[in-house]
């Protein structure tokens, strides 16, 4: 009889304990989150207040990004590639290096331009107030924001007067580092290896068709296109470059790739007068009449 | 029921008591080192470990024209040891035990397309390098959980490039890590607390600098999960655990 008084002693004493934990413990996870509501963006003068776009966030964004922004809202069946998961921090489109947080403007931006070719929308008839305050509200989903401070945005040199040299050596930085191991010897998007390619909740992904469109995710300027392949994408197979591409030859690279997209530029113009063709200048020896 | 508000009361005080006592003579007889060794077996026929299609990548194809390439998950050498389990301590080392980092700067090599090692077993906070062998272009993408703390990166490693250092904030058992260009490289980074050894082809380990007491030790293994142990160690006498894992 002692025995089972005991025996039921201790475990009223452990369920007791186990109830006060578990309730301090949402306690203080609702408090930790409501701390983060009192989040802030601040991009040049503007400053965001993540509890000012409580409703925006709701009216706009909730159907796709969830209540809880793990990117599970009603439409996210529907949609490939998948909303983002905001609990994680874990962003396409930065300026800094690849593992890190990126900056509030980055976010800001990415909400005013929308994704290409994906589902998520520009929402530049917002003002950028609203646009400040979600991108705040977007940051109070992670307590990755209260831990740790965004990563270093990598610098992005002046850009250079675009020549045949540059054209010439951009093919050779796109065929030495093996860019086209993706998308393609010529930048179709099919290189031997884009068939097997997921993102990192294993979806399969393709890679950048550059034949394709003249936009890209994170932007459509020739300092973008540097930034993008420079940071990568967070979340997909799309690596970082940085350590291993130096910046002059980043810049060759980027006139390189515009002279496979589809709309006119000083780049393409040069590359059709000294007869430039896609392709791998080591695969083909017929590089060589192409000079 | 008042009176048994009080033995639980009283219950739960011994306990906070005992445990300060525990935690008090640890720390007090953490100064001579001592170690657990042991061995690692599968129990039963090894798994048929399927070779690999490297024909996307002709070096890679060239690397093992003379020695076929084959999975890695399960590794089986004589006798019956498993290679690449990772043993660490999982329960008994004190709070500065436990936070103590190795020092030596572990290597996981990219090499003929393969990862050397397959697994590679690190510290808390342990600096480890990331290198390329290999005349071909590969990215580096480990893919902890980034809600337990670490966080997932993605880099590109094209042939002569510096090693990548790198190192993780939280313990996790186990971060896979993958190149997406040869889908086929997949490896493990395990990052615990403490002491912790890696078993080699025959299947044997030793944890080195574990002071005398009374531990838990776990053993990792891809496919087949966790073991544990209960080990002593000694002054002068190590411990010693072996495990087997079944066969599936
Ligand atoms: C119709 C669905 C939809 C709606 C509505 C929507 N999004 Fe998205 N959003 C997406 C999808 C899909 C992605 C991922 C696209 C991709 O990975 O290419 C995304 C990605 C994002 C990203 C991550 C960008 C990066 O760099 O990784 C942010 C930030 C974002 N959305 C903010 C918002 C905000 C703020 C709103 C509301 C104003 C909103 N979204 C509304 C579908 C939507
Ligand atoms: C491991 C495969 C892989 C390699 C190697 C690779 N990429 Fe990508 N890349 C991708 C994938 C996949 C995407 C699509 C990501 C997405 O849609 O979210 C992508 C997207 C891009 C984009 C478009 C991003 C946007 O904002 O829409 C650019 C530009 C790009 N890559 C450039 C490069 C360059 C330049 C190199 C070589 C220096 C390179 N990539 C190497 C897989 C790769």
């Amino acid at each position: 009889m002692r025995r089972m008084m005991l025996n039921g002693s201790l475990v009223l004493t452990a369920v007791v304990t186990v109830a006060l934990c578990s309730f301090s413990w949402a306690q203080a996870t609702k408090a930790e989150e409501d701390r983060r509501l009192g989040m802030e963006s601040h991009i040049g003068k503007l400053t965001g207040h993540a509890a000012a776009a409580q409703g925006t966030y709701r009216r706009y964004c909730v159907g796709c990004h969830g209540v809880l922004g793990d990117g599970e809202g009603e439409n996210a069946q529907w949609l490939d590639p998948k909303p983002r998961n905001f609990t994680l921090g874990i962003f396409k489109c930065r300026s800094t290096t690849t593992g890190t947080l990126p900056l509030d403007s980055d976010l800001f931006d990415t909400i005013g331009r929308g994704l290409d070719s994906s589902n998520m929308p520009s929402w530049n008839p917002l003002s950028s107030q609203e646009r400040a305050d979600l991108a705040a509200y977007v940051k109070h989903f992670s307590a990755r924001w209260v831990t740790e401070k965004p990563g270093t945005p990598i610098e992005i040199p002046k850009k250079p007067e675009v020549t045949a040299e540059r054209l010439k050596a951009g093919q050779e930085v796109f065929q030495r580092v093996e860019c086209w191991k993706c998308h393609g010897p010529t930048g179709m998007g099919n290189g031997p290896s884009a068939a097997t390619l997921t993102d990192d909740q294993n979806r399969p992904i393709l890679p950048y068709n550059f034949h394709d469109g003249n936009r890209f995710k994170c932007g459509t300027t020739d300092e973008d296109l540097y930034r993008i392949f420079m940071t990568g994408l967070d979340g997909t197979p799309m690596p970082s470059w940085s350590d291993n591409i130096k910046p002059d030859e980043a810049w060759d690279l980027v006139f390189y790739l515009r002279t496979l997209q589809p709309m006119k530029s000083k780049a393409k113009e040069i590359a059709r007068q000294i007869g430039l063709k896609p392709g791998a200048p080591s695969a083909a020896p017929a590089s060589a009449p192409q000079q | 029921m008042k009176a048994r508000y009080k033995v639980a009361g009283m219950i739960s005080m011994l306990l906070v008591l005992a445990m300060g006592l525990l935690w008090s003579t640890r720390s007090v007889s953490a100064a001579a080192e001592g170690k657990i060794t042991g061995t690692v077996k599968l129990d039963g026929a090894a798994p048929h470990m399927k070779g690999i299609d490297m024909s996307k990548d002709p070096f890679c194809v060239k690397q093992h024209e003379n020695s076929p390439a084959h999975l890695e998950n399960v590794v089986v050498g004589p006798g019956g040891g498993l290679q690449n389990v990772v043993l660490y301590i999982s329960q008994g080392l004190s709070g500065a035990e436990a936070t103590q980092v190795a020092s030596q700067e572990p290597v996981f090599d990219q090499k003929n397309c393969m990862y050397t090692p397959h697994v590679l077993a690190m510290n808390v906070n342990q600096k480890f390098k990331v290198m390329t062998s290999d005349q071909t272009t590969h990215n580096i993408h480990p893919l902890p959980n980034a809600l337990a703390g670490n966080i997932p990166w993605n880099k590109s490693q094209p042939p002569g490039a510096p090693p990548i250092e790198a190192s993780w904030k939280t313990e996790e058992v186990a971060i896979s890590v993958k190149c997406n260009i040869h889908p086929w490289m997949h490896g493990y980074f395990v990052v615990v607390k403490g002491p912790y050894a890696t078993t080699d082809e025959k299947g044997s380990y030793t944890i080195e600098n574990v002071p005398p007491g009374n531990y838990t030790v776990t053993a990792w293994q891809e496919e087949y999960g966790t073991q544990t142990a209960k080990v002593t160690v000694a002054a002068g006498k190590p411990g010693t655990a072996d495990f087997a894992f079944k066969a599936k």
